[in-house]
């Protein structure tokens, strides 16, 4: 997800100030990582430079985040050409979990232990975002699914080299 | 299996997209055909489950079979049995006969251990004498021709004191054609003793006689045909619940068809495919059981009957119509039988909440049943026989009524039923769900059991209408021997002397009247001591040469006017066709009148009776009939085959009489057992049907039961709960077929004008039977169902 | 005996004592052990995913757990008391009263309406009739199947009768509920919500759950998870929450 495009896809609904843009971003998208006063103002200073905003009015008091800033037309086209592309699948093929177990096998460790002890670590964030989808709006039960479905993915993927430990360990050290 | 199914379709449909079905290219009879043999291929290749089902349809149809054409070839035996009684008929020469061309046949029946041994002595009289069938040549005098049976029971170490009696040498055997059945005991000796004049000899011109002369008794005719009907109808009903063995199991193979594509019409005929291979399998079956069951029952003797294997040969149509309407049946049973069920490619849906049953068609049956028969109640034997169609019509359409009523009722007395323990919950909640399956797997036994029920009753009826009949006193006297006019009336003082006889009474008596030919009036004349008339009369003083007329009571005019007017009175006078000696007598002159007394049973004696004294020549003049009452001494063994062996020694041509009250009572037990026994093998046939059904639900369920009792359901609850789905249908079904057989029997007693009366004991025992299949079903799916129960079933893995 | 879902004492304090343990279970079937040495435990109001492969012996492990097969060897304790001590007909009662179960299928007796089949093991307890279909309702209504209380298993679909199927476990307040695969049969969207309603109606009454599942999704519903791997338990986390 790109900062710049979701400012801008923020401002197509009208011209609002920096810490304005702050707040609906976190209320939306943020929530366990909210913007920095500073991320806002780099990436605004950008689009500026890129003439996809403008300035539309300056509150009294100073610094960027008084600031009232409108987008432009060429800024309507941009957001409208991210929102038709579609997102490239992460292929995953670099993983660091991967790249652990082999080098278990290679070193003579346990690379079961090793798995099971991410496995435990895995479903332990899993169990978490279920406790906080059933307590939260539908917002963030899809938010949660989504990572969900990701960490179930990786856990399975776990499942899977744990039964194939013995072959990979075989073609490991041939 | 889905998945690969649904695989294909997706394969099937994406590949090329046609503009619209094609049309069928085959014909419609050769569609029905494709499919037909496809069901077929299902039926025999459809693995060991397809297996099961069709091996299942096919012993059920198979023993159905059998019983139908069992008795779709009784009729053709009993034919058998009277053509060959016709064929040995003796026809008697008239006067003008050629006597070089007639044999003398002396009637010399007996009866060892209370079985009847035909005997014959024969005298040819000339070279062209006619040969009874059975028979190559005469034997000759002290020689017999017997039959198989006989000469095995002469052959027994036992048979001593029957060897005595037929003192004649073995020169033959007796062929079938001679014998009604192969147990007959039967023989035929030569004799040079015999007259044509002897009582119980005849002179016979031929053997054979039409066999259509002898029409039965209408009411024996009524009989046979409604045991005929009762005993058919089950096995029908029960053919129809065979073909519907592993109806769920296949309904699932059917929508896996669905799935691949095969319309709701295609996957019927398919269906109607697989019954059909149930059906022909089972016909084969059947035959073959039919010849075994052939075989065994030409070696069988029931109640003194038994068949020649040869003769239980189902009459070409009879065979053709069973070959011809089974598997019509079964396409048409599975065809009607899916009427109400819609098969879609993922599943079996019945119509969720079938429509009500209404009962009123289902009444018509039945009502008009009893409009076919009630107009023939009242007519009993006199009103020549009854018409067959009627008759039979009514009976199946009041049976029939019994399949129409039964699944409304089963359906209307669950639909009301609820409240009781848990067990009672589930059996009665499945019923509500699946009242038609119960109430058809119970159909058999109702229709087996009204129909038995009926006909104990019309039995127990007739059977009394005999015993009213004989009125023998059996209790003091066992035997009776009767010496005609020209035998030896003086028998009974040889009989006295035999070993196990502790009292005779003879009564040798005439006929009295007062013409030598055709006289309008005759009165019975007793001769015997004075002790023995005093059993009949009233005496102040006797002698020997006195006589007596008897007073108060039947008949005592004319025996006081005979007595007294003093007019020529004559012994045993000639009537029209029957010669008699017409001995010239004269009463004494102090003939005095005596009050009659009643015997034991209240009859009084009447007529005239006399000393022998006051009557010349008793025993030589030939007009005399002797009746000797035989008392036995029940200490000795065998004491009434050596009275038979004594009087057969005087005379062969003399009879003896067994006096049992009883006698025809034991016939009828026959028939009653006879009766039972096929009612008991039909509901035993019923029953497996019913134990198929319930082994086959159990399996279906057989996830839900492991988890009934993994959540703590007691076994007892759950086995319980299979006894109550069994018997509730079979209670229903037991009231229903109760009511209708006391009302079928009670119209065919009135139809044979016999007294209405119900056997309660006989009716109980139906009903105790009916539930006794229940008890047995449920005892015998109880090893599945604890099986069943065990937590394996739970696993999934 | 109380049979609206109440709030349980249990729940609140955690109690660290497990109340059903097994050590070293065994279990052979045909030749092929489905346990070999299987160790388990659970606290009271403890919700516990039993996960592994196909044919690790997860079901076999709840199986013997719940007193339905009996072990070849090792113990099974619940509240105390062995297991395999009591006789066919006290494990039963037991299974009556203390525990309550929940499959992927073939459960519901097809026969019975809705609300029947919940209040079945009220009436297998000897509650009557009525008693068992008053005390039902709620349970029904809990897991927002009430609407449904009329119709048969076979008119509802699948989401629904896994509600009741639940329901049917919960209504005689269980200690322990034993789910096997209780999504098994459901898409994501019912299997969640069944999941919710039943750790959360477990929750409230203080059951303990040992839910069966090769979903992790599924298993993220539970308070921690022990791994079954041919036949032999693994746990990374210790009992109670």
């Amino acid at each position: 997800m790109t900062i710049g495009h979701t400012l801008l896809g923020l401002l197509e609904s009208g011209p609002r100030h920096g810490y304005d843009l702050k707040r609906a971003f976190d209320e939306r998208f943020g929530h366990d990582r909210p913007l920095h006063y500073g991320q806002v103002y780099s990436t605004m200073s950008r689009l500026l430079k890129n003439g996809l905003v403008e300035v539309d009015g300056i509150e009294p008091g100073g610094g960027p985040e008084r600031k009232r800033y409108a987008i432009t037309d060429a800024g309507v086209t941009d957001v409208a050409g991210w929102l038709t592309t579609p997102e490239k699948p992460e292929p995953y093929l670099q993983s660091t979990l991967y790249t652990k177990v082999v080098l278990a096998l290679l070193t003579g460790r346990d690379a079961a232990e090793l798995l099971d002890v991410q496995r435990a670590e895995h479903l332990r964030l899993m169990r978490e975002l279920t406790r906080r989808k059933k307590g939260g709006d539908l917002a963030d039960q899809l938010i949660c699914d989504h990572a969900l479905f990701h960490l179930e993915a990786d856990l399975r993927w776990l499942e899977l080299t744990a039964a194939r430990l013995g072959k990979l360990a075989a073609e490991v050290r041939a | 299996m889905s998945d690969l199914t649904y695989a294909g379709k997706t394969a099937g449909t994406g590949t090329a997209q046609p503009a619209g079905p094609p049309p069928d290219p085959r014909g419609p009879l050769r569609t029905w055909a494709d499919d037909l043999r496809m069901g077929l291929a299902f039926a025999l290749r459809g693995g060991r489950e397809g297996w099961m089902r069709t091996l299942l349809t096919a012993v059920g149809v198979g023993l159905g079979v059998a019983l139908l054409l069992l008795t779709t070839a009784i009729p053709g035996a009993l034919a058998g049995r009277d053509q060959r009684g016709a064929a040995r008929a003796e026809v008697p020469a008239s006067d003008a006969e050629y006597v070089g061309g007639t044999v003398l046949v002396g009637n010399v029946d007996t009866e060892y251990h209370d079985t009847m041994v035909r005997g014959r002595l024969l005298l040819p009289e000339g070279p062209d004498a006619p040969l009874p069938p059975g028979l190559d040549r005469f034997p000759k005098p002290g020689e017999m021709v017997v039959s198989p049976a006989l000469a095995d029971l002469l052959d027994d170490a036992g048979s001593d004191l029957l060897r005595e009696r037929l003192d004649y040498g073995i020169a033959g055997t007796v062929s079938d054609a001679g014998l009604i059945d192969p147990g007959e005991l039967a023989y035929y000796a030569g004799s040079k003793d015999i007259a044509a004049a002897d009582v119980n000899v005849s002179r016979v011109a031929a053997f054979g006689e039409d066999a259509d002369d002898q029409a039965m008794e209408p009411v024996l005719v009524l009989l046979a045909m409604i045991v005929f009907v009762a005993l058919l109808m089950p096995v029908a009903v029960f053919l129809i619940a065979a073909v519907r063995f592993g109806g769920e199991r296949r309904d699932r193979r059917l929508a896996a068809l669905r799935l691949v594509g095969a319309d709701g019409r295609a996957v019927r005929r398919i269906a109607a495919g697989e019954a059909l291979a149930g059906a022909l399998l089972g016909l084969v079956a059947g035959t073959g059981l039919f010849l075994l069951g052939r075989q065994l029952a030409g070696g069988v003797t029931v109640y003194d009957m038994s068949i020649f294997a040869s003769d239980l040969d189902p009459s070409p149509a009879l065979a053709l119509l069973v070959a011809a309407a089974v598997p019509a049946a079964a396409v048409g049973v599975t065809l009607l039988a899916l009427r109400g069920v819609v098969i879609e490619p993922l599943g079996v849906v019945r119509s969720a909440r079938p429509r009500r049953r209404r009962i009123w068609w289902r009444l018509l049956l039945p009502a008009g049943g009893l409009a076919l028969l009630a107009p023939m109640m009242g007519r009993g034997d006199d009103a020549g026989a009854f018409p067959e169609w009627q008759v039979i019509g009514g009976t199946v359409l009041l049976l029939t009524g019994i399949t129409a009523l039964l699944p409304w009722l089963v359906e209307a007395v669950v639909a009301r039923l609820g409240r009781g323990p848990t067990s009672w919950q589930l059996a009665v909640r499945r019923l509500q769900l699946s009242s038609g399956t119960a109430a058809r797997l119970v159909n058999g036994i109702a229709v087996a059991v009204a129909g038995a029920i009926a006909l104990q009753m019309v039995f127990t009826g007739v059977e009394d209408d005999y015993k009213e009949e004989t009125g023998h006193d059996a209790g003091r006297y066992q035997l009776a021997v009767y010496a005609s006019a020209g035998q030896d009336v003086g028998v009974g003082d040889r009989i006295e002397g035999t070993e196990g006889v502790s009292e005779t009474v003879t009564r040798v008596s005439t006929v009295l009247a007062g013409k030598k030919r055709n006289p309008r009036n005759s009165v019975t004349l007793s001769v015997g001591s004075c002790a023995e008339l005093r059993e009949m009369a009233k005496l102040a003083g006797c002698r020997d040469g006195d006589a007596f007329y008897l007073t108060d009571t039947y008949g005592s005019a004319d025996s006081t006017h005979m007595a007294t007017a003093g007019d020529p009175l004559y012994l045993d006078p000639s009537y029209d066709g029957m010669a008699g000696k017409a001995l010239r007598w004269a009463p004494p002159s102090d003939i005095r009148p005596a009050r009659a007394r009643a015997d034991s049973d209240g009859n009084k004696y009447d007529g005239i009776v006399a000393t022998p004294g006051a009557v010349p020549d008793v025993r030589d003049s030939g007009a005399f009939t002797a009746w000797v009452d035989v008392r036995l001494d029940p200490a000795v063994p065998e004491a009434a085959e050596r009275v038979r062996n004594e009087v057969a020694g005087a005379d062969p041509l003399l009879s003896v009489h067994t006096l049992n009250s009883e006698i025809y009572e034991e016939d009828f037990a026959g028939i009653r057992t006879g009766l039972a026994v096929g009612a008991a093998c039909v509901l035993v046939l019923i029953g497996s049907s019913l134990l198929v059904g319930q082994l086959e639900q159990l399996r279906e369920r057989r996830k839900l039961l492991s988890s009934l009792v993994a959540f703590g359901t007691r076994r007892s609850t759950l086995s319980l709960s299979v006894l109550w789905q069994t018997a509730i249908p079979v209670a229903l079904g037991m009231a229903l077929s109760t009511a209708f057989g006391l009302a079928l029997g009670t119209v065919l007693m009135r139809m044979t004008d016999t007294p209405v009366a119900v056997d309660w004991p006989s009716v109980l025992t139906m009903a105790g039977a009916g539930a006794g299949v229940v008890a047995a079903v449920t005892a015998l799916s109880m090893p599945l169902l604890i099986r069943l129960m065990r937590p394996d079933g739970l696993r999934t893995e | 005996m109380s049979t609206t879902p109440p709030t349980d004492p249990f729940a609140a304090d955690a109690e660290p004592a497990p109340i059903l343990t097994a050590t070293a279970l065994r279990k052979v079937y045909a030749g092929t052990p489905a346990l070999d040495g299987a160790d388990f435990a659970i606290a009271a109001g403890e919700t516990v995913a039993v996960m592994g492969p196909s044919g690790s012996g997860k079901s076999t492990l709840l199986h013997c757990l719940a007193g339905i097969v009996p072990a070849d060897d090792g113990t099974v304790t619940y509240a105390g008391r062995d297991l395999a001590a009591l006789s066919d007909a006290e494990r039963s009662a037991l299974r009556r009263r203390e525990f309550g179960f929940v499959f992927q299928f073939g459960q519901l007796v097809p026969e019975l309406t809705c609300v029947e089949n919940v209040a079945l093991p009220l009436r297998l307890t000897g509650l009557g009739r009525r008693d068992a279909e008053r005390a039902a309702r709620p349970w029904l209504e809990r897991l927002e199947v009430d609407d449904i209380a009329h119709q048969r298993p076979g008119e509802v679909s699948g989401g629904q009768g896994q509600r009741v199927a639940v329901a049917r476990a919960l209504a005689t307040t269980p200690r322990v509920v034993f789910a096997d695969e209780p999504t098994g049969a459901l898409d994501s969207l019912n299997g969640e919500r069944v999941m919710e309603l039943l750790t959360g109606a477990a929750q409230d009454s203080g059951a303990a759950v040992v839910l069966v599942t090769h979903e992790p999704r599924v298993a993220a519903y539970a308070d921690r998870e022990v791994v079954v791997r041919d036949g032999r338990t693994r746990s990374l986390e210790p009992v109670g929450r």
